[in-house]
């Protein structure tokens, strides 16, 4: 699994860290900080919901 | 659900499609139809007002999701395919290329733009119409938004990026911003006559001429005003048409209890759902992106794990004049008030319904105030909410 995140599309919501708060944070203007960009398979439901949740649709996961 | 039902979901945008993904994600293994109108893939449209229209973004930027993903989660996607008719007992929806049997059925047609006395005026909604906005805005020394609202706010702003004159025209006394409504009012309004919009509120516009070389109105005032280009932002109907001998109630959109059911294993989320909210015990739409997300999701894990989900809390953003704001939560026409206590910025706004803060604003607040806030919220609702 490989996550990549689209900066210029995060409004910083805020979803993707309240979710997974292991592979994403939140810089201090709110946009998304991508932690781990190659978790291991027990993670990748959480990435999947944080990219379904985020309003920007700014996080890929494949 | 068995791995031997189908789920039919009537609707490709953010909705339908985050509906599809959460039944994967919820482990449903049968078989995912997902029937869109356009012929596009699906697409985020927030940006069609904001990115795209500034010329930040190319169309291309905005699709979520590539064929091969979709078939790599085993949703077969029929685009260009309208629904036409839904059949409550015997199950099937009637498309444009044929019929579809569901044991489930997603309603997540949202809206459409409301049209302007059909005069041929612009209006902003898919991305058809956001190229084409952006291909004339960019020769428009003057611009005419008509709409006091939330897209007509960005569409206003991006005229103004992109060096228009620009007019906006609200047939109410004040802008109403969202679910946020008058109480942010004030503070919209002045930042527009800062940016240099020219508002022109309480004003009815009685006619509009359309021609090759731009647009004339009429406003009741006696004032006219002559644009390069005329857009329409006046609100959005809830897409039902297709619904309407099928004995749902679609009083406004499709009325649905507080899970999102409108009858026996058919379920309507986003904004052509008008969820019952427990609190108030009313049913009403929200016509914002997070909300048809979370409403997917949530009427996913019902379907299939029978795992009911309380309401989700509305949350909404825009950019209008550089400035990044944000609305969390429910706001019932409350006034808004600093919430000094989390913001000596003074930038984040607080609704109290009940004595309780039910819904909070970031007026382009540093971010660690708007989380702040945010949990200002999810702790009042929590009281009035306890999880089983």
């Amino acid at each position: 699994m490989k996550i990549t995140v689209k900066e210029d599309a995060c409004v910083g919501s805020g979803q993707c860290a309240l979710v997974a708060e292991s592979l994403f944070d939140q810089d201090d203007s709110g946009i998304v900080v991508l932690l781990n960009a190659n978790p291991d398979a027990s993670q990748e439901s959480a990435a999947q919901k944080a990219a379904s949740l985020c309003p920007a649709r700014a996080i890929i996961v494949n | 659900m068995k791995s031997s039902e189908r789920v039919v979901v009537v609707g490709a945008s953010i909705a339908g499609l985050t509906a599809a993904e959460s039944l994967r994600l919820e482990g449903f293994e049968g078989e995912i139809i997902l029937i869109g109108d356009e012929a596009h893939l699906p697409y985020s449209r927030p940006p069609l007002s904001k990115q795209l229209l500034m010329g930040l973004w190319e169309p291309d930027q905005t699709r979520i999701k590539s064929k091969q993903e979709l078939v790599d989660l085993g949703i077969q996607f029929r685009g260009s395919n309208p629904a036409l008719d839904l059949n409550l007992d015997s199950k099937v929806v009637l498309t444009a290329s044929g019929v579809e049997k569901f044991d489930a059925l997603i309603i997540a047609t949202g809206a459409k733009a409301r049209q302007l006395g059909g005069q041929g005026v612009q209006t902003l909604r898919n991305l058809e119409d956001s190229i084409s906005l952006r291909e004339k805005l960019s020769t428009a020394k003057t611009l005419a938004v008509i709409g006091a609202g939330v897209l007509g706010s960005e569409i206003a702003s991006a005229g103004r990026a992109l060096g228009s004159e620009v007019f906006l025209v609200g047939k109410a006394e004040h802008i109403s911003f969202g679910s946020v409504g008058s109480s942010l009012s004030q503070r919209v309004e002045d930042l527009h006559t800062a940016n240099g919009v020219d508002l022109r509120l309480s004003s009815d516009v009685l006619d509009i001429q359309v021609g090759h070389d731009g647009a004339s109105l009429l406003l009741d005032s006696g004032e006219v005003i002559y644009a390069d280009l005329a857009v329409a932002a006046v609100g959005a109907i809830p897409c039902t048409e297709w619904l309407a001998k099928s004995g749902l109630d679609i009083s406004d959109g499709v009325v649905c209890d507080s899970i999102g059911a409108a009858a026996p294993a058919v379920y309507a989320i986003g904004d052509v759902a008008a969820w019952k909210d427990p609190e108030t015990g009313f049913a009403r739409r929200v016509e914002h992106q997070t909300n048809a997300i979370e409403q997917a999701m949530s009427v996913a894990g019902t379907i299939v794990n029978n795992r009911e989900s309380i309401a989700p809390v509305p949350f909404f953003w825009s950019d209008i004049h550089g400035l990044s704001i944000k609305a969390y939560g429910w706001f019932d026409g409350q006034p808004l008030n600093e919430l000094t206590s989390i913001s000596p910025s003074g930038s984040m706004l607080g609704s109290e319904t009940g004595g309780r803060t039910r819904g909070v604003v970031s007026w382009d607040a540093p971010f660690k105030e708007f989380r702040a806030g945010r949990s200002i919220v999810d702790e009042s609702r929590n009281l009035s909410n306890p999880k089983p």
